[in-house]
């Protein structure tokens, strides 16, 4: 690799912009130029030194601020079409022919078109994570190719710069100190000193220097970022994070998903509403009740230690709870929140046997639709067995009844009703308003004599180990940006000529005012020559050239 | 020239543990919803049910044979269609090491036993009563059937009806030797 030698002797890399030694411009833009860039202090940026092999176009290409903020501003709209329409994952429907209905009878052709396009599921599609990954990429590399060559300059930094360093400085200042001649260096260094700035002598230099990790600010806060993106990117490996939902009826004992060993009873769902007289908003919503309480009392069960799925003989109480929305179940890391609510499935059917002439009844039977009997005895030689049972009964193929699903939506028995009258039985078949005799006219009937309910309650399990990560991830991005936003890295460079002329410069990130305060100070204190602000003088002059063109 | 080579190489490993990343990421966000804990050669989950006959079903029992489990429910129609089928296979590979264990999901024990009375079911039929087979099986849509291999690692994973020389096949490729 070619370097750059500069005339002091002092080899640096190509693309050095101003001389990492004595601060003499090494570029002729810089030669040119009445005040230094001293963004990255002169450094050469390390993409800009090599661009050879594919790997090194790959880097520079990620280490580009051009690239970076068109990722920014990719990433930003990307993400915010996301937000036009509810994401699938807040859809609650299964299949994609449903999910498809849904964006199409809520959102007309928009919809049709915005689920097709699948940004109805934008945030897990490749492509936005590529585009959030390749973000990511653009922080780290653009962040190792300034912050480190950056550290190292700072690091080396000499006390003596060259004049030509320091008379292309903004804050510049050169002539005989006031008072006090020969003094000037321990005045400056006193003064310095008690403002808290760190001081280096050399010779007849002197350097003032304060806040250097103000520096480091940008690249902190991008550690956060990292920290942050590698944390959501945890969520994927397994065991990481959870998010599962469950429906559970009352009275049921279900495994709860993602929780393993856990079992979960709902002891009962409440739901307590508002009795008052709707008024004000709610009348103008329409709105004739609402609710003040939605809650599940659960009774939380663990297995023994060492048995295994399907095991339920030993379960042990760990705790009930009563789980409201914003106050979950929580137990060793996992979260159970009240998500939802089904009121009044069915649970039990009462019928009566009677006879059809006389309308006199045998008994009562209540079955219960969640485990219901072969048989139920209403006396000695009186009993209703029942066939077969349809939870939701969907229709006839081939004269077999057939159920859609297994929730008891729409009940249907075939029954067979053994009577002193009829002892060898009598087949029935009966579903909610629906009666048929397939075996020819009975004497008896199963007739309806009410239901019970129950109610169902929607539960998300959610885990997420994440969140330390994320949290100190959003803590660094935050301490990044206070370093960065509220020090500046301050310098002062002074040195005394050998005709007893004092020369001086200064450089700030920002806040210029708060430098010159300090300045101001100083050069009271020390009777310093003084100081011109360059970039001042410049836009006066760009003004006046500008006054005389008109 | 040594310095520069090294520096591509630094570079050349950043890039690549990022495209790592970035791959995986992608990867397990596009199959998530395929398969999330069980993997084909994974060890299959043990566990422990009884069947209508009140006998004891331990999956780890039968370790040296072959498995083909089998979740299901009364409701789901291409359960049904496959049944006999499966019954057929059952009959002529229980006698090789192959064994049928049917999983259902949740259901009373009325309609289950009245189910399998009428679709003269022989094999040994187990309630999940509490689904925590089939979370433990990630189960979401039936049928789905495991097979498991006489090591009890899962060989293939099927969702949805099989057709019976798939049955035959799925059998023949989990029989010990």
């Amino acid at each position: 690799m070619e370097k750059i030698i500069c005339e002091c002797g002092h080899e640096n890399p190509v693309g050095t912009k101003i001389c990492g030694r004595c601060g003499r411009p090494l570029t002729e833009e810089e030669k040119q130029k009445k005040i230094l860039d001293m963004r990255y202090d002169g450094i050469a940026i390390r993409s800009k030194t090599h661009n050879k092999s594919i790997i090194d176009k790959i880097w520079n290409f990620f280490s580009s601020v051009k690239v970076g903020i068109t990722l920014i501003i990719l990433n930003l709209i990307a993400a915010s079409i996301g937000t036009i329409l509810p994401q699938e994952f807040y859809v609650s429907v299964s299949t994609d022919a449903e999910k498809a209905k849904y964006y199409e009878d809520m959102y007309g052709a928009f919809g049709t078109l915005y689920y097709n396009l699948g940004l109805s599921d934008l945030y897990s599609s490749w492509w936005f994570q590529i585009l959030v990954g390749m973000l990511a990429v653009s922080i780290i590399v653009a962040s190792i190719d300034r912050g480190l060559p950056l550290h190292k300059s700072l690091k080396n930094q000499r006390v003596k710069r060259h004049q030509s360093f320091m008379k292309r400085q903004r804050v510049f200042a050169e002539g005989a100190p006031a008072a006090e001649q020969g003094k000037t260096l321990d005045l400056v260094e006193q003064k310095m000193k008690a403002m808290k700035y760190k001081v280096r002598r050399e010779g007849n230099a002197l350097m003032a220097e304060k806040n250097r990790f103000a520096r480091y600010g940008p690249y902190i806060n991008h550690v956060g970022l990292i920290v942050f993106l590698g944390a959501v990117m945890l969520r994927l490996l397994p065991g990481f994070y959870i998010d599962e939902s469950m429906w559970l009826r009352e009275g049921e004992l279900r495994a709860v998903p993602g929780m393993e060993g856990y079992f979960i009873h709902n002891d009962e769902f409440i739901l307590e509403t508002y009795d008052n007289e709707p008024q004000g908003e709610q009348l103008k919503q329409g709105v004739n009740v609402m609710a003040k309480n939605y809650q599940t009392n659960v009774t939380l069960y663990k297995q023994q230690e060492g048995d295994l799925p399907g095991q339920t003989d030993n379960l042990e109480v760990v705790d009930t709870f009563e789980i409201k929305v914003n106050s979950p179940l929580k137990h060793e890391g996992y979260a159970m929140y009240q998500m939802d609510y089904g009121l009044n499935e069915l649970k039990t059917m009462k019928f009566a046997l009677t006879n059809k002439a006389s309308g006199d009844s045998l008994g009562e039977l209540t079955i219960d639709l969640a485990n219901p009997e072969t048989e139920y005895v209403l006396s000695d030689n009186t009993r209703v067995e029942i066939v077969s049972y349809l939870p939701d009964f969907s229709g006839f193929e081939e004269g077999v009844p057939q159920t859609a699903s297994p929730t008891p939506n729409n009940p249907a028995f075939i029954f067979r009703m053994y009577t002193p009258e009829k002892p060898e039985g009598e087949t029935s078949f009966v579903a909610i308003q629906q009666t048929l005799e397939p075996l020819g006219e009975n004497a008896y009937k199963m007739s309806f004599q009410g239901v019970e309910t129950r109610n169902m309650s929607g539960l998300t399990i959610r885990k997420d180990k994440t969140i330390p990560f994320l949290f100190i991830g959003g803590m660094i991005f935050m301490l990044g940006v206070a370093i960065g936003s509220y020090w500046a890295h301050r310098r002062l460079w002074v040195e005394e000529l050998p005709d007893g002329t004092i020369r001086l410069a200064a450089h700030t990130n920002k806040n210029w005012f708060g430098m010159k305060k300090e300045l101001d100070a100083v050069t009271a204190f020390a009777h310093l020559p003084a100081y011109v602000d360059q970039a001042e003088t410049e836009k006066e002059e760009n003004k006046k050239e500008g006054d005389n063109t008109l | 020239m040594d310095k520069k080579k090294k520096r591509s190489i630094t570079r050349g490993i950043i890039l690549a543990l990022l495209a790592v990343a970035i791959g995986y990421t992608v990867y397990t966000t596009i199959t998530k919803d395929k398969v999330d804990v069980l993997k084909v050669g994974a060890e299959a989950p043990d566990f422990e049910l009884v069947d209508l006959n009140g006998e004891m079903h331990r999956l780890s029992e039968y370790k040296g044979q072959g498995v083909l489990l089998n979740f299901w429910g009364t409701w789901c129609e291409p359960c049904k269609r496959e049944f006999p089928a499966i019954e057929r296979q059952y009959k002529s590979f229980e006698t090789q090491g192959v064994h049928v264990l049917a999983v259902n999901i949740a259901q009373s024990d009325f309609e289950v036993k009245n189910y399998v009375k009428s679709m003269n079911m022989t094999f040994p039929v187990t309630i999940d009563k509490t689904k925590s087979v089939m979370n433990a099986y990630n189960v979401t849509n039936l049928p789905a059937t495991i097979l498991i291999n006489k090591e009890g690692k899962i060989e293939k994973i099927v969702t949805g009806e099989m057709t019976e020389a798939q049955i035959a096949a799925h059998m023949e490729s989990i029989k010990p030797e």
